[in-house]
């Protein structure tokens, strides 16, 4: 072993800081305190530091960040939405991850691969068109393109997928990447620790205090804090906590599966997504393809895995890829999604005074992280939606005004 | 493979049933506030539990009432609606 090794590992204080403060104890109160820590919750522990210069914060994670879905999820980011609302909020989070590597010094492996939206109909075809039109209205990369032009740019697709979904065209966003999913958490967390904001890992949220109608504390596993504002970012886990609150919400929650397969050289350029095949895909820098498919096709809060999604996946990815029969699949997962009915998220103001959501994720919300971070720190600094989260308010539902995304999902769910 | 017991038609594998959700009362659409159709069209209980669902045998048509631990994916048992007992 190299001599400066050993003394590096002898040494009581480490030339080098770890990348965050280890905690021993909550502080008895907080300005704000932010359950889940992922790349929501951390981004907006980030922003309402570096933003509002408000760092007396805790963000409680009960087990370890970007464990949950931040670390489950197939990384790919776009703006190619249908509403205004989500074609407005999803650009500006593309906006934000473009400096953020920089901003963190930290590589995020952001790769920008173009993105594909095939379309097998015509009934696909034109939903391709609209959300082109409604992209390009708002200044987005965003054109229907002919199969030709998939031909072009991914060689190894068979453009009929057997013969039974020939592809039509597509939708194709030149902007489209990926990104490592820990990084995104880690500089998030690092860059809101360095500020004085704390993390408090293996810490459960386990009752939320309000009186007359507003938040005043919060207990957990180590102990009670008070604190008059409260961010809830926790996925999958939102109908729990919104219980301990004492209000109800749409949100229902089925997995969502992904699986990776063996490294291989790199071939696949572009990500590329299917609605009528159930399945989007990428190679990451590791050279494995990362797939995904749509939701399970019913309620579970857990994250249990099934065979029967490898077996569809893999045949529905043979349909595009025949040559890839014989590589093998290395992993599969499951992470919870937050599904809503419009396929919007949840965000900002509830029935309760200073407290907060950030939910309705389901299966979109990595490529938000930057501007969710950003907008809800905000919010809860102003007691008042930030502009860009109004059209997502959970008021929509009650009012009968929802703003419909389901068009622009990724894959037929 | 994942199971699932029809009340007519025995165990079969799940792919061959649909999920329709959580038994949910509904209010009288006449007499009701806009609020309760509200909360009874979008809202839903999303908390893990042991909850009555309505599934459905496709091959069959037969509708069913299960009764599921939907954090262990755990059906406890299946039955008619109105053969509750
Ligand atoms: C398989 C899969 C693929 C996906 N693919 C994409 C994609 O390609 N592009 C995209 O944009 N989105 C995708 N998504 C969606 C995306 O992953 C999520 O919307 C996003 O990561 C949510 O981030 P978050 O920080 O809000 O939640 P999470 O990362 O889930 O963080 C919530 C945290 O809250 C913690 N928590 C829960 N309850 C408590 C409590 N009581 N006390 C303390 N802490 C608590 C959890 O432990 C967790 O760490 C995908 C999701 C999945 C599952």
């Amino acid at each position: 072993m190299p001599w400066r090794l050993l003394r590096f590992g002898l040494s009581k204080s480490h030339p080098e800081p770890r990348m965050f403060t280890a905690h021993d104890k909550l502080k008895p109160s907080y300005d704000v305190v932010i359950i889940g820590g992922g790349g929501h919750g951390l981004a907006s522990a980030y922003y309402l530091a570096r933003d509002h210069g408000i760092t007396n914060v805790a963000v409680l994670e009960k087990g370890y960040i970007g464990g949950g879905n931040t670390g489950r999820n197939t990384t790919i980011i776009r703006s190619n939405y249908l509403t205004p609302e989500g074609v407005k909020f999803y650009d500006k989070s593309v906006q934000l991850y473009q400096d953020l590597s920089t901003e963190f010094d930290l590589n995020l492996f952001y790769s920008t691969r173009g993105h594909f939206t095939l379309a097998h109909t015509d009934s696909a075809m034109r939903t391709m068109r609209w959300r082109a039109e409604v992209n390009k209205h708002y200044g987005i990369a965003s054109e229907v393109v002919g199969p030709e032009e998939v031909k072009r740019q991914t060689p190894q697709i068979d453009l009929s997928c057997g013969g039974h979904a020939p592809i039509q065209g597509a939708l194709y966003h030149a902007p489209g990447a990926v990104a490592r999913h820990d990084a995104v958490a880690w500089g998030y967390g690092r860059g809101a620790d360095m500020r004085g904001a704390e993390i408090h890992q293996q810490t459960a949220v386990t009752g939320i205090e309000v009186k007359g109608g507003k938040v005043v504390g919060v207990h957990t596993t180590k102990g009670f804090i008070s604190t008059n504002k409260v961010i809830c970012a926790v996925a999958g886990f939102t109908p729990r906590i919104t219980d301990m609150v004492g209000f109800k919400t749409p949100i229902f929650v089925h997995p969502l599966q992904a699986m990776v397969s063996e490294p291989m050289k790199p071939w696949l350029d572009t990500i590329l997504v299917s609605g009528s095949l159930h399945i989007y895909v990428s190679q990451s820098a590791r050279g494995e393809l990362v797939m995904g498919a749509s939701l399970d096709p019913y309620e579970v809060q857990s994250t249990r895995s099934t065979l029967d999604f490898p077996e569809g996946l893999a045949a529905h990815l043979l349909d595009m890829f025949p040559f890839l029969s014989h590589s093998k699949v290395v992993r599969q997962w499951a992470g919870m999604a937050d599904m809503t009915p419009d396929f919007a998220p949840i965000m900002g103001m509830t029935p309760v005074e200073g407290f907060y959501l950030d939910s309705g994720w389901g299966t979109w919300g990595f490529k938000a992280t930057p501007v969710c971070g950003k907008t809800m720190a905000w919010t809860a600094v102003n007691d008042k939606p930030h502009e860009l989260i109004t059209g997502f308010s959970l008021d929509r539902f009650r009012n009968y005004s929802l703003t419909g995304e389901k068009g622009a999902a990724s894959v037929g769910h | 493979m994942k199971l699932m017991t029809c009340p007519i038609n025995g165990t079969r594998p799940i792919s061959e049933f649909a999920y329709w959700g959580e038994i949910r009362p509904a209010p009288d659409a006449d007499t009701c506030s806009d609020d309760q159709w509200a909360e009874y069209v979008f809202h839903r209980n999303g908390a893990p539990g042991v909850k009555k669902e309505w599934w459905c045998h496709t091959p069959s048509n037969t509708w069913f009432i299960a009764e599921r631990d939907t954090e262990k994916d755990k059906v406890l048992r299946t039955y008619l609606h109105g053969d509750d007992k």
